[in-house]
């Protein structure tokens, strides 16, 4: 059977979190958790290629306890089965450790053909988890993936580069890492949200794993990136013209300051 | 770490041109490895790249590891990483640095997970500490904070933003050596193919010397083509902030900000931006700074050379108008000089 698994994950919402500048850090009790908001449209790339081609889409996420509520909304809007990757010795992994933890599932979970999720998260907002998963998998990988063209073997997507657009054509087993400009995600229907309250969330720990991965990599220990302080930057300021008068004067005073400067 | 052995950067290319952030990557990597007292190198994948190693020779690196294919010409992720991992795993550098472009935020995390190494994304800023290790700062949480990161393991790898390092001049006197190492091609796996668009030609925010940039002051999404305008007048990008990206009303490269670009133009206009921590990020290097907000207190005038209060209705068609007769009046003088 095809599989598709997608990763996620929880993080705070970044539009209202409030910042603690004291302690350097958010405060994550300010404001909800939600799904990292572009792994829905990963999530909704994976639904969209099983319901054409058939298959199952599982989702599996590193995290808290807590973020079985992440898990419980992919069920809701479609996959078929969600496994939490949760365990005290996963705890303050970096993005080596993360991907290693979730390539480890992968191969526990009997491999995949197709291994989709977002292009970055908001909390962390390093992008590197995709393309070192792929790593551990031995998997080609495209980032940056706005449309499926087909899949036919191999597989065919558009995908943004800083230059503009290309065609990427991958050999499958493959992992691809979307953008927001993906298919905007679908809602859960309400069978489906009474459904994944009551449902049961498949947790896997360091025993789960055991003949997969090496314990020394997982979480802080298996990091290889430490974070040794936190700044919180001073803003530091201009010592700028405040231009008045009317919008004329203004433009004038503008105008000429931008001559002499050489840039008119 | 008794001996530390070298800075490497890799120096990405796109349809045979040299991305300017792998200068910026040598004019940092040269001040490092002259700290440590090491050899600066530079890795360049690509087609007919002869005259762009040597350029990277003039711009700081003592050598150039050049691999030289057609099969290289366009980014092909498996294949560039089959070569660079060999390379590292041969040279061994102590540091590795890429730039954070679409390119580089792909193949450093598969060159960081196949070395077994740490790679720090994103940093705006680079230090060797004491010990001589590499302290890799990149803002986080959405730019309040600035973390510090070290690597336990080697070699210490970091994308780097584009457009946060200096250059050096370049220095056609720069002596270096150019080394071609064994290639290795196989089958591409994920092979990338340009897909013509409109797009394409147009300059990026990023690479403008003058940005106009529109945030939430702006009442309609037809306002965009106020900015556009002046844009034009001046031979500038128009660049917003997020709200703007969120309603629809602009393309997300067009944003300026920790979740976007970073921009350091000539002259950057804010024009109805309030300046959030994370729009200032993107932008507070630029050299000059006008802001036009209609409210006086916003944080965007921290940072202005020029601040103006005002309605930007009323300011930026006038402004416009001024700048294209400042232009006009310097042709014709020019015709009159010749």
């Amino acid at each position: 059977m095809f599989r598709i698994v997608v990763a996620v994950k929880q993080v705070p919402d970044m539009e209202r979190v409030k910042f603690d500048t004291v302690a350097g850090r958010v405060d994550r009790s300010s404001a909800p958790a939600v799904v990292n908001p572009v792994d829905l449209h990963a999530l909704e790339m994976a639904l969209r290629i099983r319901d054409e081609h058939g298959g199952e889409v599982v989702v599996i996420s590193m995290g808290p306890q807590q973020a079985d509520s992440a898990l419980k909304e992919c069920l809701a809007r479609g996959a078929d089965r969600v496994v939490l990757l949760a365990d005290k010795a996963f705890a303050g992994a970096d993005t080596w450790a993360t991907s290693y933890t979730l390539a480890s599932a992968v191969k526990k979970l009997g491999g995949c053909d197709l291994f989709i999720c977002g292009e970055k998260t908001v909390d962390g907002d390093t992008g590197q988890v995709g393309p070192e998963t792929a790593e551990w998998l031995g998997f080609p990988h495209v980032n940056y993936v706005r449309e499926i063209v087909s899949i036919d073997g191999q597989l065919k997507a558009l995908c943004d580069m800083s230059d503009g657009m290309y065609l990427a054509q991958v050999t499958l087993p493959a992992l691809l890492t979307v953008t927001r400009k993906a298919h905007r995600p679908r809602y859960a229907t309400p069978q489906r949200i009474f459904a994944a309250v009551d449902a049961t969330i498949e947790k896997w720990g360091t025993t789960e794993l055991a003949d997969l991965a090496t314990s020394d990599n997982f979480g802080l220990r298996g990091s290889p990136t430490r974070l040794t302080k936190v700044v919180v930057p001073p803003v530091e300021g201009r010592k700028g013209e405040r231009l008045g008068g009317s919008a004329d004067e203004v433009v004038a005073a503008l105008v000429e300051r931008l001559e002499t400067g050489g840039i008119l | 770490m008794s001996e530390t052995r070298g800075v490497m950067i890799f120096a990405e290319q796109t349809g045979g041109a040299v991305h300017p952030v792998a200068n910026e990557l040598l004019g940092k990597g040269r001040e490092i490895a002259d700290a440590l007292g090491v050899e600066l190198s530079a890795v360049l994948c690509g087609s007919c790249m002869e005259q762009d190693a040597q350029e990277l020779i003039y711009r700081g690196a003592d050598t150039v590891y050049l691999f030289d294919d057609e099969a290289l010409a366009t980014f092909d992720i498996m294949n560039y990483r089959a070569n660079i991992v060999a390379l590292v795993e041969e040279v061994k550098p102590d540091i590795f640095l890429l730039g954070a472009t679409p390119i580089g935020r792909s193949l450093g995390p598969r060159l960081a997970a196949a070395l077994g190494t740490g790679l720090t994304a994103d940093c705006t800023s680079l230090e060797v500490d004491d010990e001589g290790h590499l302290v890799q700062i990149r803002p986080a949480f959405s730019g309040n904070i600035l973390a510090h990161i070290k690597t336990v393991t080697r070699p210490q790898m970091a994308t780097v933003r584009y457009k946060i390092m200096q250059a050096l001049p370049r220095d056609p006197g720069r002596q270096g050596t150019i080394v071609r190492p064994n290639l290795i091609i196989d089958e591409p796996l994920a092979k990338l193919s340009k897909v013509p668009t409109d797009l394409e030609k147009q300059l990026g925010v990023s690479e403008a010397e003058i940005v106009v940039c529109g945030g939430r002051g702006l009442k309609k999404p037809e306002d965009v083509a106020m900015l556009s305008d002046m844009a034009d007048a001046l031979g500038g990008v128009v660049g917003c902030s997020k709200p703007l990206v969120d309603l629809g009303w602009m393309d997300k490269e067009h944003l300026v900000g920790f979740s976007g670009n970073t921009v350091r133009p000539r002259v950057y206009f804010a024009v109805g931006v309030s300046g959030s921590s994370q729009h200032l990020i993107g932008m507070r290097t630029s050299e000059k700074i006008v802001a036009i907000n209609s409210d006086p207190t916003a944080d965007i005038f921290e940072v202005a050379d020029y601040a103006i209060t005002g309605d930007l209705y009323e300011i930026v068609p006038k402004l416009t108008a001024a700048i294209r007769e400042s232009r006009e009046r310097d042709e014709t003088a020019d015709f009159i000089c010749s």
